[in-house]
């Protein structure tokens, strides 16, 4: 059963099948992207509280479903490489780092150009932006760490212990910081019954989300193609396939 | 190894050793202290000496101090020994590394932490918090101080292989201290605003128990990949 797995994960073979998925991916993810603004930005109407300033909303809310997401997506392959020593899900781990942390800054940048018009403050230590500030510096770290030991496995598996201790500090930041001091918007869209957002808002922002995943895919295979390449660049495969002597 | 020790009497010894380590090095012992000590007292002098607005903030700056304190000593828990050879030693020992590592640990806590706690009704005066206070300080301390070394440990061993691993520590390990900052500090204010403070305190508990049964575990993990 995990024999075409197996071969997915060799370093050759995952050079060549995501040469071939990232275009596609990143395509599909412009398309999508494309489609998700026209909704949001043009066919959704006004909001009746807000007025346009919501409309940050198709930005702002996909880049910080994304910023845990990928903590996720990096923490369980991190664990991966930790317990199974694929090189493969240290690769994407240490990928997805750098992306995980553009997504939370971009949470955190619109969310600022949002708070302005609507609390009058570019900043407010509210529950959310705390800790979605703390994830920034989660990220960081992992890549600080990662930066700084010279031997790239080794340096992979002290990142992703790092990377699982923040796993269980993250619930318990979210929550401490929630119940220390909260004043942002209670969620819209991830209730169990129907959402209290109107559906002529919720699809552009749903096609948006799912262009903003599409986005980070084609990205973190793009980023591990590089860093299988750094990693294994006196490996024989890559001076075949690339031609180079050395 | 002709004799067998059981974990117990090794975590003991482990234990015994690094005090007596930290007795022989007594100059350095009131160092983090005195940090501490220096840091609460610039609040005072750089924010402003009123009574009020100190006893507003003081349970957040003493609480600050002692996390940076805290910070400043974790470096000692595995440097030395990485130095010297003898962390290599404790890795290929029978017993189990986190079990060791817990031993370092409250090593570490013992000779950091509880003199924090002796000196923190002197500086909470200081501050001016109000008496009732006095008493939820001590005992958010008693029960956080323990994490942060823990957590502390944590960063540590992943730091430890490298040349500067100073300001690297505190990066890594400044986000994990945030919620017992932020429960602790809480504690104290709502003990100087009269309001009870078990929950609290609960949570700090809980947050030590969970520290207390993991932090070994991924500290002595760490170790491994820092020594590989």
């Amino acid at each position: 059963m995990f024999e075409p797995l197996h071969r997915l994960a060799s370093p050759p073979h995952f050079y060549r099948w995501s040469g071939r998925l990232a275009p596609w991916l990143g395509a599909a993810s412009g398309v999508l992207m494309l489609i998700g603004l026209y909704g949001g930005l043009v066919l959704a109407p006004p909001d009746y509280q807000q007025g346009d300033s919501y409309r940050i909303i198709f930005i702002h809310v996909p880049a910080a479903w994304m910023s845990l997401f990928v903590y996720m997506v990096m923490a369980v392959s991190a664990g991966i490489g930790i317990v199974w020593r694929v090189k493969l899900a240290e690769v994407f781990a240490v990928s997805s780092a750098p992306l995980g942390a553009s997504f939370t800054f971009l949470a955190l940048a619109t969310g600022a150009l949002w708070g302005k018009p609507m609390w009058g403050a570019w900043w407010v230590w509210d529950a959310r932006l705390t800790s979605e500030l703390i994830l920034l510096f989660l990220y960081l770290g992992y890549m600080a760490l990662y930066a700084a030991i010279e031997d790239r496995r080794i340096a992979a598996r002290a990142a992703g212990i790092l990377a699982l201790v923040g796993v269980v500090n993250i619930p318990i930041i979210h929550y401490s910081v929630e119940w220390w001091n909260t004043l942002h918007q209670g969620p819209t869209v991830t209730k169990l019954d129907t959402p209290s957002i109107h559906p002529s808002m919720l699809w552009p922002l749903l096609v948006m989300a799912l262009a903003f995943k599409l986005f980070y895919a084609a990205a973190v295979l793009l980023r591990a193609r590089t860093e299988v390449l750094e990693r294994e660049r006196n490996a024989g495969w890559v001076s075949e396939m690339l031609g180079g002597t050395r | 190894m002709s004799e067998q020790i059981d974990t117990g009497r090794a975590f003991l010894a482990m234990l015994r050793r690094d005090l007596t380590l930290a007795y022989r090095h007594r100059g350095e012992l009131a160092n983090p202290l005195l940090f501490f000590v220096i840091v609460v007292t610039l609040f005072p002098l750089g924010v402003s000496p009123e009574a009020g607005l100190l006893a507003r903030i003081g349970a957040g700056v003493i609480w600050v101090a002692a996390l940076l304190a805290a910070m400043l000593s974790l470096d000692s828990i595995f440097r030395s020994d990485f130095d010297d050879g003898a962390l290599e030693q404790m890795l290929l020992s029978p017993h189990p590394l986190s079990m060791l590592v817990l031993a370092k640990v409250a090593a570490h806590w013992l000779v950091t932490g509880v003199p924090l706690l002796v000196m923190a009704p002197l500086l909470g005066v200081l501050m001016r918090l109000p008496g009732e206070a006095l008493g939820a300080l001590v005992a958010t301390l008693a029960l956080g101080t323990p994490v942060l070394s823990l957590i502390g440990a944590i960063g540590v061993a992943l730091t430890v292989g490298l040349r500067r691993g100073g300001v690297l520590v505190s990066l890594l390990v400044l986000p994990l201290y945030i919620p017992v900052l932020i429960f602790a500090a809480s504690a104290v204010e709502a003990a100087a605003a009269g309001v009870p403070v078990t929950g609290q305190l609960y949570f700090l508990g809980a947050l030590l128990a969970l520290a207390l049964s993991l932090a070994p575990f991924a500290a002595a993990a760490a170790l491994r990949v820092s020594l590989s």
